[in-house]
């Protein structure tokens, strides 16, 4: 076996994180989507929400479908396992490798036609599981790598660049999180990283499905104006729900905020995330009454955004699996196989 | 009046029993079958059985073979006619000296009589209802009875029986007792009444041994076991739902810690076979063994991901125990129908490789060896059993188990050698074989790429490149010639007088071909057999092709599915080819072998 050698090259001056990696070591290839297009910027979220909690790159698995969003995995974190599936099927392959092994974070990065349409099914599946894992939908109402069709999350009204409007209702991923069980669900902009890097690190954190869905237009086939997930719509109609900050377990920052204004959520690691509310009425620790909040601002043409609920307590796949603590790709092979002996035993039953 | 029979039928007769599905009956009839078996007489179990609950007729056949032939016969000596609704067909079913059972507790019609049959009627409700308490133990056991009235007329011995209640229901004393009462009960009832033991009937003999009675899913699921599998994925679907059945069950017992209660194995029930096969490629690209069983509905769906898994090269174990198709078709018969939807599944240019098990103790070798060849070829591995192995019980040797064995990861690099390398490109074909090699993610930072199923080149970048896209799927070629040189080889079985007359078959027609060959012999016909056990085919499959100016293809299904394979992939002149094929949904018999043979044979003389 040979290889060609290639020099690492270091960056005197950048920032470095707990691990010595600078935000460059975060990095993946170049884009290739379209200049100004949304899903580039929940990327460069990710590689910042990554570095700033000093995962070490090769400790996650990036997982996606197929669609411009799924594409972006090549895009940040090069030194990550990526695994650029199917369409509509990430889940699956999610659940199987976590399955393999527990102990890796594992990002899946899907589209609204990828989790919505071809892949509701094992959306749905994934978070009644409670697979753990960070999901995030990068959400633009449209097919944007098949041309602009309209996806299920065009909302009514809703128009195509061509002119065509959209009748049927929207299905909202959120919403249907709430439904199915997801234990973590938010909702973000493309365009607001001050919102989303707390976010994702604290979906990272979590111990489950954590589900955002980022709402992240695409400038080619529908930022237009008669489009609801426009940047000017987004922007117009944009209600933070619940503001969230991601607190490292050696770092509280309690004390900013006025008691009675926020939340303390722990995370299963130790951290905790904390949440302001912004909006009186809404309670992320509720489920019915998150549903109900959601359903209330959606009527009046509202993005909610934000921690629209978590629950870190509820088991996920492998706690309701009771699986080891070793990953199963790590079992020693005498713990896995019965041996000549244990053969005969089983086989006396079939004399 | 029944013709005497030959002493010679002793060891050597069929008895098919006829029940309704619900009943209870299935126990009943495997009690009759284990006593044959322990009393050392080769003795092979097949079910009939409706796509259905609860209602519907079903048939259990139990063939009694001296010789210890396995497959279908098409006579039954002795009919055990429990179910109102089929009566009539099962008595026309019955061979001339053959024997009948009814229930009497209730006159049957005049018409239904034969006069070349001895019919023997036995009050069963009538002796339940007078002995047991509750409709649902009365139902249960009339079949118990039936089996005691059975054990007199064919002389089995009742020490066994009893042993095999015991076993079967240690946990349950009161029911040992009950079930060793209505033993009794057919037994006295058939030894006042009739005159017994029959012409046909059981010997003990000391043929069973070193055998097992088990069915080909309970292998195969053992087979995941000691390939040391984790993680399994399936949708449910008959017949391999008694796979993933029989996989968790031995986990249960093996595979779970005493006090912590942690598996060291994770079974996922999928939302379906899409997502069944999601998960096992998943996992095997995170370096777990993990596989899926489904049948012929679930490789449709599942084709978009294996395709996915021979273009990324991830190791994955699928068991397709095949059934009656087209489409929903007849879930609870038996077809060798999925060769070519399996060898080709997917679109563009995918060939996948497939292991044809025989028996249930191939099952339990070729499963260890799908996870081996999965992870040394880096590919999906198909194993092609069928309902008639998979679902009905089969007596094979006992298997054996090589504790030097360690499973072949394939070419994994590992974190040590990772860190020692420069660079690290995954489709790089260093070694020539067409096998690259791999990582696993977590391991190190310089085993990172990119898994697509989208064009790319020998570094694992994204291409659109004519070039570096067509390296890519030539290499996958030589691939699939370095696996033609690992699949476990076809067996040829040399005729014992020389001929030109060659015979390829393959799977659960094995039986039916041996004892076909056989009585072919006593004719004068001899045919030299060869039996595949994979694709892509060896040189020995095509040396054999060469060799033989006619060959008889054997299989079971309408459209001659492996001769096309052999046709354009072996590289066999098609009028060298001739097909005998059976795909009715019942099992091959030796009896379609020889009148498929003969025919084409007749026809050749003709010509
Ligand atoms: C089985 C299958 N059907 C159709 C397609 C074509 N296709 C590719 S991407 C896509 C839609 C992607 O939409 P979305 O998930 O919203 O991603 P976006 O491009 O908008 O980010 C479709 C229909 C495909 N790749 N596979
Ligand atoms: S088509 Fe739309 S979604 Fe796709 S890259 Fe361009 S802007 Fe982004
Ligand atoms: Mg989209």
């Amino acid at each position: 076996m040979s290889f060609m050698p290639k020099p690492r090259v270091a960056h005197p001056g950048l920032p470095r994180n707990e691990l010595g990696l600078t935000r460059r070591d975060y990095e993946g290839g170049m884009s290739t989507l379209c200049a100004g297009c949304g899903h580039d910027s929940i990327t460069a979220s990710i590689i910042q929400a990554c570095f700033e909690l000093s995962i070490a790159p090769h400790r996650v698995a990036k997982v996606s479908g197929i669609g411009c969003s799924s594409k972006t995995p090549a895009y940040f974190l090069s030194a990550s396992h990526g695994f650029n599936s199917v369409h509509g099927r990430m889940p699956a392959v999610a659940t199987g490798a976590n399955a393999a092994n527990q102990d890796l974070h594992y990002i899946g990065v899907s589209g609204d036609g990828d989790s919505l349409s071809i892949g509701l099914g094992q959306f749905c599946h994934a978070m009644r599981r409670n697979l753990n894992m960070v999901y995030i939908i990068e959400n633009n109402g449209v097919y944007g790598l098949t041309k602009g069709q309209f996806s299920a999350s065009a909302d009514v009204g809703s128009k195509a660049k061509k002119g065509e409007r959209n009748e049927q209702p929207p299905i909202d991923p959120a919403l249907t999180a709430l439904t199915m069980g997801g234990t973590f669900v938010a909702r973000s902009f493309s365009g607001d990283k001050a919102q989303l890097v707390p976010l994702i690190k604290a979906a990272m954190r979590h111990r489950g499905f954590a589900l955002i869905d980022v709402l992240s237009p695409c400038v080619t086939f529908n930022d237009h104006e008669d489009s609801t997930k426009s940047y000017a719509f987004t922007r117009q109609h944009y209600q933070p729900a619940v503001h969230t900050d991601f607190v490292a377990p050696a770092t509280e920052i309690m004390a900013e905020y006025e008691a009675g204004e926020s939340i303390k959520v722990d995370l299963h690691d130790g951290s905790h995330i904390v949440l302001r509310k912004v909006s009186p009425d809404h309670d992320p620790t509720d489920r019915a009454s998150a549903y109900a909040f959601l359903r209330k601002r959606q009527k009046a043409g509202e993005h909610v955004t934000g921690l629209l609920y978590v629950d870190g307590s509820e088991p996920d796949m492998h706690m309701l699996n009771h699986t080891v603590q070793v990953p199963l790709n790590r079992l020693e092979w005498d713990t896995l196989c019965p041996g000549s002996e244990g053969l005969g035993a089983i086989l006396a039953r079939y004399r | 009046m029944a013709e005497p029979q030959a002493p010679d039928r002793i060891n050597d007769f069929v008895i098919k029993l006829a029940n309704v599905n619900g009943t209870g009956s299935a126990s009943a009839n495997s009690l009759l079958m284990k006593a044959i078996f322990r009393m050392g007489v080769p003795v092979a179990g097949k079910n009939y059985f409706p796509s259905n609950i609860q209602g519907l007729p079903t048939w259990y056949e139990i063939r009694v073979s001296r010789d210890g032939y396995v497959a279908r016969a098409s006579h039954v000596d002795l009919m055990v006619a429990m179910n109102a609704e089929t009566y009539a067909q099962d008595l026309q079913e019955v061979s001339p000296g053959g024997y009948l059972i009814y229930d009497s507790t209730w006159p049957r019609s005049h018409q239904l009589q034969r006069e070349d049959i001895t019919i023997l009627g036995i009050p069963l409700s009538k002796i339940c209802n007078e002995n047991f308490d509750g409709v649902r133990a009365r139902i249960l056991m009339k079949n118990v009875v039936y089996v005691g009235a059975v054990a007199a007329l064919l002389d089995l011995d009742l020490e066994v029986i009893s042993g095999l209640l015991e076993q079967s229901f240690a946990r349950k004393p009161k029911l040992v007792e009950a079930n060793q009462q209505a033993i009794r009960m057919g037994f006295d009832y058939a030894m006042q009444h009739f005159q017994c033991p029959l012409p046909c009937r059981v010997e003990a003999m000391d043929k069973t041994a070193d055998m097992v009675m088990i069915d080909g899913n309970t292998a195969a699921g053992l087979g995941c076991v000691y390939a040391g599998a984790t993680v399994g994925a399936w949708y449910p679907i008959t017949p391999s739902t008694s796979l993933m059945d029989a996989y968790k069950s031995f986990c249960a017992r093996l595979r779970v810690d005493a006090e912590t209660g942690e598996r060291s194995y994770c079974v996922i029930q999928a939302e379906d076979e899409l997502a069944a096969i999601g998960m096992v490629l998943g996992a095997n690209w995170n370096g777990a063994r993990a596989f899926t069983p489904t049948s012929g509905p679930g490789i449709s769906l599942m084709s978009e991901f294996l395709g996915f898994g021979y273009f990324a090269e991830i190791p994955a174990v699928l068991f397709d125990v095949q059934r009656v198709g087209p489409s929903t078709g007849m879930p609870t018969r038996t077809q060798q129908c999925d060769i070519l939807s399996c060898a080709y599944a997917s679109h563009g240019d995918t060939r996948h490789v497939l292991l044809f098990p025989a028996n249930p103790e191939e099952c339990f070798y070729l499963a260890v060896e799908a996870f081996d060849l999965a992870e040394r070829l880096q590919t999906p591995v198909l194993v092609l059993s069928d309902l008639d192995i998979g679902m009905n019980d089969w007596m094979c040797p006992m298997l054996q188990w090589d504790d030097e064995y360690r499973p072949d990861r394939g070419k994994v690099l590992d974190a040590e050698t990772l860190e020692n390398m420069d660079e690290f490109w995954r489709y790089d074909d260093v070694d020539g074989d067409g096998i690259c090699w791999r990582t696993l993610p977590g391991d190190h930072p310089r085993g990172s790429y990119f898994t697509r199923g989208s064009g790319h080149n020998a570094e694992g970048r994204y291409t659109e490149d004519a070039e570096e896209y067509q390296a890519v799927v030539d290499r996958l070629l030589r691939k699939f010639d370095t696996a033609a040189g690992l699949v476990p080889a076809a067996i040829e079985t040399p005729a014992r007088s020389a001929t030109e007359l060659g015979l390829i078959s393959f799977g659960s027609c094995d039986g039916a071909i041996r004892e076909a060959l056989d009585l072919l012999e006593a004719e004068g016909i001899h045919l030299h057999y060869l039996r595949l056990r994979a694709f892509p085919f060896g040189d020995e499959v095509r040396s054999f092709l060469e060799r033989h100016e006619q060959i008889f293809v054997v299989e079971q299904n309408r459209d001659a599915q492996m001769r096309q394979l052999l046709i354009s992939e072996g590289g066999a002149r098609p009028e060298k080819l001739q097909p005998v094929l059976h795909y009715d949904g019942m099992p091959i018999g030796a009896e379609d072998v020889i009148e498929g043979i003969r025919r084409l044979l007749a026809q050749g003389e003709a010509a």
